[in-house]
C-alpha cells in the first residue's frame, strides 16, 4: 500500500481530500462558487460576457407554473430540461422528438404530459438540488453536437470538460456517452472519458469504468486520435471563465454544436478527479506550475498559449 | 483567494486543546486517583427517587417510602435533596419512609431521595430482611362469601400451601375476571389491585401474604416503572410468586421498595405530583472516593462534574458522550479511508440504535426495513407525488413496518425485533429517499454501494463506541473528547490521500512504475 501511495505522489495525482483543502477551499469563494451552483445564473452571466450558451426557452420557478409546461414547450420538438441547482447530471432529461402528444426521450422510451410535469415537480421540490432545496428548472436549447462525434457516442451529447486553474487550462477530458450511462455524459454513470492532448486538441487512450479502451463499446469506432474542431476557441473560452466566476479553481463543460459551434454548458467549482485517469496523468503538477508562472501570465491568449506549450503531449506520447 | 487562518494557527489550536486535555486527565488520574478502567465488580446501584409537585404557599407534607434493605440488598448509604425542608425518618408498620414537611412554598418543587445499594447484606446501614407482617383482614357481608368461595375453590383444587397459593392467584388474576374477583375489587379497579387482592385473600385463608413494590435493577432505566410481586411466609421465609402464573418464582434484579397497600407517595397541601424512579449501575467505589476527594480539593472544577448531575440526567449522557466518538470514526471511514455513506451523520445515529438491538439483529431489522421501504418508494414513484408529501407518506409506512416488524418477531419469539422501535425513522425515511434517488440516477449498483457503505460505517461506529473501557473513559474523563476534537480539526485538514483512491487511481500508480 505504502508503493501504492508513493507512486501515485509521485505521478502528481491530486486527491480528493487535497483538491478541497488546497484548491477549492483556498481559491474558490463562497460568493463566486453561487454564481455557478445556479446554471440560470451562470448563463446570465455568460451572455453578459459574449460566451455562447444553449440557447434558454424557458424556466419554471414556482409550482404553480408547471401547467405552463405545454404552452412553453409549444412548437418545440427538441429540448433539454434540467434543474438550476443540479449535480452530476443527475436529473436532467432530453428530450429528442414527439409522437402524438407525447415526449420521446434520445432513449426512445416516450413519456406523456403529466410524467414531463411531475419530473419538473420533483426538480422545483429539490429532489436533484444539493442539500435538498428547492430548486429551479430550465428547458433549454438541445445541442446538436458536432459530426466528428456522431461516431463515437451513443445517444446523448458528447461534452468537453477543461479543468481550469487561476485562468489557465490545465487538462481536458471528453465525454463520450454510451449505452451503459443511459446517454449521459458522466464518467461515474458509465460515460468513457478520453483525455485530450492540451496543444492539439487530439484525444488520447480512453477509459471507460476503469479500463483503458480503444474504440467505443457501442459503435466500435476507433475513441483515440480524434481532433476535436475548434479547439483554440473551446480553450479560450474556458479561460475566460475565470474572469467571468472568478473561480480559481473550475471545471467548464463546453459542448461542441453542429452550427453554432462551441458552447459554454455550465461550470463545476469542485471539479471531479476522473480526469486524471482519462489522461493518464496527474493534475498537481500541472496545477503547480500554473501556480508559479501565474503572475506573468495576463491575458488570456497568454494562459492559453502556456498551457499548450508546457501541457502538449510529447510525441513519444508519454505524459509530463 | 478567501482568508485562510495559517497552518501555525491550526496547530496552536490543537496543541491547546491536547495540553488541556492530557492536563486535566493527569490531574484526574495521578492525583485524585479516578480509575482508568471500568471496574470488573462494580456491582453497586445508585438508586433515586424524585417528587414533585405544585405548591400553593400553603404548608406542604410529602411522605415518600424508602428502601428498607432486603436479606439481598443491603443499603450502603443514602441521602435526601431538599431546600427548605424538614426531614424525618421513620418506620411506621414496618416499612420505612422519609416525611417532607415546610411551612409555606411556591412554585414547582423537586424532592429527591438516594441511595446506593449493594447484593448481599455486609456492612448495612439499615438492613431489615422481615419487613411487615400483614394484618388479617376483615371481609364483611358479600365480600366475605366471594373470599370463602374463592378460598375453598383454591382449596379444593391443592394439595399444599405452595399449590393453594398458585391455584388463588390464578383466580384472581384471571381475564376475563370472575364474578366473585369482581365483587371484591370494586367498581373501577387500579392496576395492581388484583395483586393486594390476592395477598388479603391469602392472609385470610391463613397463608400470610403480601405485595412487594420495587424495581428492577437493570442499566440505566432513566425511568424505571415500579414493580409489584406478590410474596408469601412458609416456613418462616418470604417466597415471591409470579402474578403471571402463579407459580414460585425468585425475582431476578429486584429490589424491594415497601410492602403492603400504601401508595409509594402522599403529598398533602400540593397538587399535581408526580414520580419518577431512576437506576443506574454505581460507579465503583475507587471512583466514589475519587470524585469525593476531587469535590474537596477542588470544588471548583469538580462542582461542574458530570457525577454531580440527577442520576436520569447522567444516563442521557452515557449515550450522548458516545456520539462524539462516532462522529470522529466517521471522519475517519469518510476523509481517509474514503467511504461513501447517505447522510454524513446518519451512520452515527444508527450505530447508536444498534446499542439496543445487537449488531447482527440491527443489520437484519435496518436493512429489512430499507428494502421494504425501498419498494414502497418505488411505487410511491408511480403516483407522481410532490416531495414533502411523499416523504411524509414514506415516513407514514416506515413506521408502520416497524411496528409490523416488531409484532412479528414477537409472535415469532424474537425479543430482538422489539428494538426496531429505537431506530431513528426520520433517518431512516431520508436514507430510503436518497437511496431511491441514487438508484434511478446512478444505477442499483452504487445505491447498494453507498448502503452497505453506510451499514458498514455504522457497524463499525458501534463495535467501538460499544467497548465497556471505552463509555468508561468517555464519561468518567469527558476531557477526553477534547483530544477528538483535536484530531477532527487536524483531519480537517488532511491532504493526503483517501486509501480507497489509491485503488481509484491504480492506473495512474501503474503507469508510472513501466
Amino acid at each position: 500500500m505504502r508503493g501504492a501511495w508513493r507512486r501515485l505522489a509521485e505521478a502528481g495525482v491530486l486527491g480528493i481530500n487535497r483538491r478541497n483543502a488546497d484548491f477549492t477551499l483556498m481559491y474558490n469563494r463562497r460568493d463566486c462558487i453561487a454564481l455557478v451552483d445556479d446554471k440560470l445564473v451562470t448563463k446570465a452571466l455568460a451572455q453578459a460576457r459574449g460566451i455562447a450558451v444553449p440557447e434558454l426557452y424557458g424556466a419554471v420557478e414556482i409550482e404553480h407554473d408547471v401547467r405552463r409546461l405545454p404552452r412553453m414547450l409549444a412548437g418545440r420538438n427538441e429540448f433539454v430540461v434540467k434543474p438550476a441547482r443540479g449535480s452530476g447530471g443527475d436529473g436532467i432529461l432530453v428530450v429528442a422528438g414527439r409522437f402524438r402528444d407525447m415526449y420521446r426521450r434520445v432513449s426512445g422510451a416516450l413519456m406523456d404530459q403529466s410524467d414531463l410535469n411531475h419530473h419538473v415537480s420533483n426538480i422545483l421540490s429539490g429532489m436533484y438540488s444539493l442539500g435538498g432545496f428547492p430548486d429551479k428548472a430550465l428547458i433549454e436549447y438541445r445541442v446538436e453536437f458536432d459530426p466528428v462525434f456522431e461516431a463515437i457516442s451513443y445517444q446523448g451529447v458528447p461534452d468537453v470538460r477543461i479543468i481550469v486553474f487561476l485562468g489557465v487550462p490545465v487538462m481536458a477530458m471528453v465525454r463520450l456517452p454510451c449505452r451503459l450511462s443511459d446517454g449521459r455524459a458522466n464518467l461515474h454513470q458509465g460515460a468513457i472519458g478520453t483525455g485530450v492532448d492540451m496543444a492539439t486538441g487530439r484525444t488520447l487512450t480512453a477509459v471507460w469504468r476503469t479500463e483503458v479502451v480503444a474504440e467505443h463499446p457501442d459503435t466500435g469506432n476507433p475513441v483515440t486520435g480524434v481532433a476535436i474542431p475548434h479547439w483554440p476557441r473551446m480553450l479560450e473560452t474556458a479561460a475566460g471563465c475565470f474572469e467571468m466566476t472568478g473561480l480559481g479553481y473550475q471545471g467548464v463543460d463546453l459542448v461542441l454544436d453542429r452550427t453554432r459551434g462551441p458552447m459554454m454548458l455550465e461550470i463545476n467549482a469542485r471539479p471531479g478527479l476522473n480526469i486524471q485517469i482519462a489522461n493518464r496523468a496527474g493534475l498537481l503538477n500541472r496545477l503547480r506550475q500554473v501556480q508559479a508562472v501565474v503572475p506573468e501570465l495576463h491575458t488570456v491568449e497568454q494562459r492559453v498559449a502556456f498551457a499548450r506549450e508546457r501541457f502538449a503531449v510529447r510525441p513519444s506520447g508519454i505524459l509530463r | 483567494m478567501e482568508p485562510v487562518a495559517g497552518k501555525t494557527h491550526l496547530r496552536w489550536v490543537v496543541l491547546a486543546l491536547v495540553a488541556t486535555s492530557l492536563a486535566v486527565f493527569a490531574v484526574k488520574v495521578f492525583v485524585l486517583g479516578f480509575p482508568l478502567l471500568p471496574h470488573a465488580q462494580s456491582e453497586t446501584w445508585d438508586v433515586e427517587a424524585r417528587v414533585s409537585f405544585l405548591a400553593r404557599g400553603r404548608p406542604v407534607k410529602a411522605r415518600l417510602h424508602i428502601l428498607p434493605g432486603s436479606d439481598r440488598y443491603a443499603v450502603i448509604d443514602e441521602s435526601f435533596v431538599s431546600r427548605g425542608y424538614g426531614i424525618n425518618t421513620a418506620s411506621p408498620g414496618g416499612n420505612r419512609q422519609v416525611t417532607w414537611a415546610i411551612r409555606g412554598a411556591q412554585g414547582r418543587q423537586a424532592l429527591y431521595y438516594r441511595a446506593t445499594v449493594r447484593p448481599a447484606p455486609g456492612n448495612a446501614v439499615h438492613s431489615q430482611p422481615a419487613g411487615p407482617m400483614p394484618q388479617k383482614p376483615e371481609f364483611a357481608g358479600i365480600e366475605a362469601a366471594a373470599a370463602r368461595s374463592l378460598i375453598d375453590d383454591a382449596r379444593a383444587r391443592s394439595a399444599d400451601p405452595d399449590t393453594f397459593v398458585s391455584a388463588l392467584v390464578q383466580q384472581v388474576t384471571a381475564v376475563p375476571a370472575d364474578q366473585r374477583v369482581r365483587v371484591l375489587l370494586g367498581r373501577n379497579p387500579q392496576p395492581g389491585k388484583d395483586l393486594m387482592l390476592a395477598a388479603r385473600l391469602l392472609t385470610f385463608a391463613g397463608v400470610p401474604a403480601r405485595v412487594a413494590h420495587g424495581v428492577r435493577l437493570t442499566d440505566l432505566e432513566r425511568s424505571a416503572p415500579l414493580v409489584d410481586w406478590l410474596q408469601f411466609l412458609h416456613k418462616g421465609r418470604w417466597h415471591y410468586v409470579s402474578s403471571q402464573t402463579g407459580v414460585e418464582q425468585t425475582p431476578r434484579d429486584f429490589l424491594p421498595w415497601w410492602y403492603g397497600d400504601r401508595p409509594f407517595v402522599q403529598v398533602s397541601g400540593a397538587n399535581r405530583v408526580e414520580t419518577s424512579v431512576a437506576v443506574a449501575r454505581g460507579r465503583e467505589t475507587a471512583l466514589g472516593g475519587a470524585t469525593e476527594q476531587g469535590l474537596r480539593l477542588m470544588p471548583k472544577l469538580f462542582g461542574f462534574s458530570l457525577f454531580t448531575l440527577p442520576i436520569e440526567t447522567q444516563a442521557v449522557y452515557h449515550v450522548l458522550l458516545l456520539v462524539p466518538v462516532g462522529a470522529f470514526i466517521l471522519v475517519l471511514m469518510r476523509n481517509v479511508v474514503g467511504f461513501k455513506t447517505f447522510g454524513t451523520f446518519m451512520p452515527v445515529l444508527i450505530a447508536l440504535a444498534f446499542r439496543q438491538t445487537e449488531l447482527l439483529w440491527g443489520i437484519v431489522l435496518f436493512s429489512a426495513i430499507v428494502a421494504l421501504g425501498l419498494t414502497v418508494r418505488f411505487y410511491l414513484e408511480r403516483l407522481k407525488l410532490l416531495l414533502v408529501p411523499r416523504l411524509a407518506a414514506v415516513l407514514i409506512v416506515v413506521v408502520l413496518l416497524m411496528a409490523a416488524l416488531s409484532v412479528l418477531s414477537h409472535r415469532l419469539g424474537l425479543p430482538q425485533g422489539l428494538s426496531v422501535a429505537l431506530f431513528p425513522m426520520v433517518i431512516l425515511t431520508m436514507t430510503i429517499e436518497r437511496m431511491s434517488i441514487v438508484w434511478e440516477e446512478r444505477g442499483a449498483f452504487e445505491a447498494l454501494q453507498e448502503g452497505s457503505g453506510s451499514l458498514a460505517v455504522a457497524a463499525l461506529a458501534y463495535l467501538v463506541i460499544n467497548q465497556a473501557w471505552l463509555q468508561h473513559l468517555v464519561f468518567v474523563f469527558p476531557e477526553l473528547l477534547l483530544l477528538l476534537l483535536a484530531a477532527v480539526l487536524l483531519l480537517g485538514r488532511y491532504t493526503g490521500y483517501r486509501l480507497l483512491e489509491l485503488r481509484r487511481f491504480r492506473a495512474l500508480a501503474r503507469d508510472e512504475s513501466r
